[in-house]
C-alpha cells in the first residue's frame, strides 16, 4: 500500500525539478527527500539532534558559569533560579558540564562514527571485489573480532590509552567499530561485482582501486550513510559505557558518560546529579536513531516500510 | 544437516580459541602485572616480585608466545593461571560464572520471546496506534542505555516500595545478606532480586529484536505465500504463525548471535550497578589491577558463551529453514 502511494508521488520526479540538476544522482536524491520530507520520525530525529548540537555549541555563551567554575555558596544544590540542574558536591554547576559534556561526547561520536564507517566501506567493498584468498582472510579476521565484544577487547586496550585525550579515544572507537558493516557492504559488493558496467569497467583494465572508488562506493553510499547515523549513536553510546566502568575520557575534559559516573553513586539520594546527563544522553541517542531508520526507510527499498 | 553444524560448530570453536588467546597476549602486551607488587609499602625486593610473578605465569620477562602457549596449555585441563590475589582464577570463574549465567539466561530468552511477539504484533497491526506506542517505546529503550534505565528503574523500585510500605524489590547483590530459612523464603528473596536487573536486560533486548521482528515480519506479510495460504482456507492466525513467523524468525536467528555479545556487555554493567559478584564484575575489577589471567579467564567464558550462543543460533536456523538442512 505504501510503496504504490509513495512511488505515485515519487514517480513525476524521476524528470528534472527546478531545484535538482538533471541527472540520475539528482534526481534519486529528490525521491529519497520526497520520502524523508513525509517521515514524521526523520522531523522529530533532525530537529532533536539540531536542538542539541545548537545547544552544546551556543550553550556555554549564553550561561554565566562554566563546566569548571565552583560556586561555593552552593554545594550539592538541588536545580533551582541560579544553577537550572543544580550542583554536585564541589560546586560545580551541572548545566554547564551537561553542556561541555554533550560537546565531547558528540565530538567523539562524530569521529568514531565516521571512522568506523569509512573503514567499513574501504575494507568491505575491497574484500567483496578482489575475492579469493584476500576477501577469505579478511572474513575470517572479522569473525574472529566478532567472538569477543567490542567492550572486552577496549577495556584490555584500556591502559594503551590512559591518560590520552579525546580524540586518541574517538580513533580507537572508530578502529573497533567497523566489523558489522563491513560484512554487509562486503555481500553488497559481491552482488555488484557481477553487474555489467562494474565487468566492463574491470576488463577495460581499470585496477581495483579506481572501480571501487567510482562504481562500487556511489552504490553503497546510501547504507553508509545509514550506518553512519546509527554508528554515531553506538560510538557515543559505547564511549559512555566506558566511562562508567572509569576507562574513558579522564577529566579535566568530561563526557556525558563521565558526568553518570560521578551521579551513579548518588543517583537514588541526589537524582539530578544522575537524571540531566543521563536523559541529555537518552536524547541524543533517541534522535540519531530516529533519522537513522527515517533514511534506511527513505533509501533502502528492501527496508520494511516501503513495502506492505 | 548435522554434518554442517559440525562443521560450523568446529570453525566456531577454533574462533574461540585463536580470539582467547589473542585477548591473552592483548591483556599481557597492555597491562604490567608487577605494578600491584610495586606499589605496596615497603617495596618487595625484586627478587620476590619476579618469582611471585613466576608463579602466576605472567613474568614480562618469559617471551609472550611462551607465556601464551603455557596459559592456553593450562586451560585445556580448567588451569586458568593463579590471579594477583594468589587464588586460582579457575575458581573464581567456576563461583562467579553460575551468577552471570543466571541473569543472562533469563534475561536473554524472555527479552527474545517478549520482542519476537512485539515485533510481530507490531507489523500485523501496522501504523496503527498500538504499533506506533510499541515502535516509538522501542525506540526510547534503544536509546536508553543500560545503566540509565537501572537507575531509573532502581528509583522506580524505591517509589514502589515506600508505596508499599515494605521492601518488595531490593537491588543490591543476588539475595539478602541474611537469608531466610526454608526453601520457599529463599526463592522468594531471590525473586524479589532478579526481578529488577532481569527487567533492565529484557526490556533493552526486547526493545531491539522487536524492530528486527518487525521488519522481517513485514517483508513476509506481503508476500504471495500468505496468500495462497489464506486462499487455501487457512485462518488468519493459523497462515500467520506457520508461514509468516516461521519464515521471518529465519534472519532473526543471525541477529540474536550477533547481539548475545551487546547482552554479555549489559550484563557486565548490570552487575556492577546491582553489585552481583558475576563474570562482568571480575574483568572490570582485574582490569583496574592488572591482572592479566583473571581478565583472559573472563573473557574466554565470554568467547564460549558467544561459541554457545551461535551454535544455538546455527541450529535454529537449520531447523527453521530448510534449505539450510540440504
Amino acid at each position: 500500500m505504501m510503496s504504490e502511494l509513495v512511488l505515485a508521488q515519487g514517480e513525476p520526479v524521476e524528470g528534472p525539478t527546478p531545484q535538482t540538476p538533471p541527472g540520475r544522482h539528482g534526481s534519486r536524491a529528490a525521491i529519497i527527500w520526497r520520502t524523508l520530507r513525509t517521515n514524521a520520525r526523520f522531523w522529530v530525529g533532525a530537529s532533536l539532534l539540531a536542538v542539541l548540537i545548537v545547544w552544546a555549541i551556543a550553550g556555554p555563551f549564553l550561561w554565566p558559569w562554566r563546566s569548571v567554575d565552583q560556586d561555593t555558596d552552593w554545594l550539592l544544590a538541588p536545580p533551582m533560579a541560579g544553577h537550572w540542574f543544580g550542583t554536585d558536591e564541589l560546586g560545580h554547576d551541572v548545566y554547564a558540564q551537561v553542556m561541555s559534556g554533550l560537546g565531547i561526547s558528540l565530538t567523539v561520536g562524530f569521529i568514531g562514527g565516521l571512522l568506523a564507517t569509512a573503514l567499513a566501506a574501504v575494507i568491505g567493498a575491497f574484500a567483496g571485489y578482489i575475492g579469493g584468498a584476500g576477501d577469505a582472510i579478511i572474513t575470517w579476521m572479522v569473525n574472529l573480532l566478532l567472538v569477543i565484544p567490542t567492550f572486552f577487547i577496549l577495556i584490555i586496550c584500556y591502559p594503551f590509552f590512559r591518560g590520552s585525550s579525546y580524540w586518541i579515544i574517538a580513533l580507537f572507537f572508530g578502529l573497533t567499530g567497523w566489523m558489522i558493516t563491513s560484512q554487509v557492504i562486503r555481500a553488497q559488493t559481491r552482488a555488484l561485482r557481477e553487474r555489467d558496467y562494474v565487468r566492463a569497467a574491470r576488463f577495460m583494465g581499470f585496477p581495483p582501486f579506481t572501480v571501487v572508488r567510482r562504481h562500487i562506493i556511489p552504490n553503497v553510499a546510501s547504507l553508509l550513510i545509514v550506518d553512519a547515523a546509527l554508528g554515531i549513536g553506538g560510538v557515543i553510546l559505547a564511549e559512555t559505557t566506558l566511562s562508567i566502568f572509569g576507562f574513558g575520557i579522564q577529566p579535566p575534559a568530561v563526557s556525558l558518560g563521565g558526568l553518570i559516573f560521578d551521579g551513579s553513586s548518588s543517583a537514588t539520594t541526589r537524582p539530578w546529579l544522575f537524571m540531566f546527563p543521563g536523559f541529555t544522553l537518552v536524547a541524543i541517542l533517541f534522535s540519531l536513531n530516529l533519522l537513522g531508520d527515517a533514511l534506511r526507510d527513505a533509501i533502502d527499498p528492501t527496508s520494511g516500510a516501503n513495502r506492505g | 544437516m548435522i554434518l554442517y553444524i559440525v562443521r560450523r560448530v568446529i570453525n566456531y570453536v577454533i574462533l574461540t580459541v585463536i580470539a582467547s588467546c589473542g585477548a591473552y597476549m592483548l591483556a599481557s602486551a597492555t597491562m604490567n602485572p608487577a605494578f600491584p607488587l610495586e606499589q605496596r609499602h615497603p617495596r618487595p625486593p625484586q627478587s620476590t616480585i619476579d618469582s611471585l610473578l613466576d608463579s602466576w605465569g605472567v613474568n614480562p620477562q618469559v617471551p609472550l608466545i611462551e607465556r601464551t602457549a603455557t596459559w592456553f596449555l593450562g586451560t585445556l585441563h580448567g588451569d586458568f593461571g593463579i590471579g594477583v590475589n594468589n587464588h586460582p582464577v579457575a575458581d573464581a570463574l567456576f563461583s562467579r560464572a553460575g551468577v552471570s549465567l543466571q541473569l543472562l539466561i533469563v534475561g536473554s530468552i524472555l527479552g527474545a520471546v517478549l520482542g519476537v511477539i512485539l515485533g510481530v504484533w507490531g507489523a500485523v497491526r501496522q501504523y496503527r496506534a498500538s504499533d506506533q506506542f510499541v515502535t516509538y517505546g522501542s525506540y526510547f529503550l534503544i536509546a536508553m542505555p543500560t545503566y540509565v534505565l537501572a537507575y531509573v528503574l532502581m528509583l522506580i523500585a524505591i517509589f514502589v516500595n515506600n508505596v508499599l510500605g515494605f521492601h518488595l524489590l531490593a537491588f543490591v547483590g543476588p539475595y539478602s545478606a541474611d537469608q531466610p530459612a526454608g526453601f520457599f523464603p529463599q526463592l522468594w528473596d531471590r525473586l524479589t532480586h532478579i526481578i529488577l536487573p532481569t527487567l533492565v536486560l529484557t526490556l533493552g533486548a526486547a526493545a531491539s529484536y522487536s524492530r528486527y521482528q518487525r521488519s522481517a515480519m513485514l517483508d513476509v506479510l506481503g508476500s504471495d505465500y500468505i496468500r495462497t495460504a489464506r486462499a487455501k482456507g487457512l485462518k488468519r492466525g493459523r497462515a500467520l504463525v506457520r508461514h509468516g513467523v516461521r519464515v521471518a524468525l529465519i534472519p532473526m536467528s543471525t541477529y540474536f548471535a550477533y547481539s548475545f555479545g551487546l547482552l554479555v556487555t549489559g550484563a557486565t554493567i548490570l552487575e556492577i550497578v546491582f553489585s552481583w559478584h558475576g563474570m562482568g564484575e571480575l574483568s572490570v575489577i582485574s582490569i583496574q589491577k592488572e591482572d592479566v589471567n583473571s581478565i583472559a579467564g573472563s573473557t574466554f567464558f565470554v568467547a564460549v558463551l558467544i561459541l554457545c550462543s551461535s551454535t544455538l543460533s546455527e541450529i535454529l536456523n537449520a531447523a527453521l529453514d530448510p534449505r539450510v538442512r540440504r
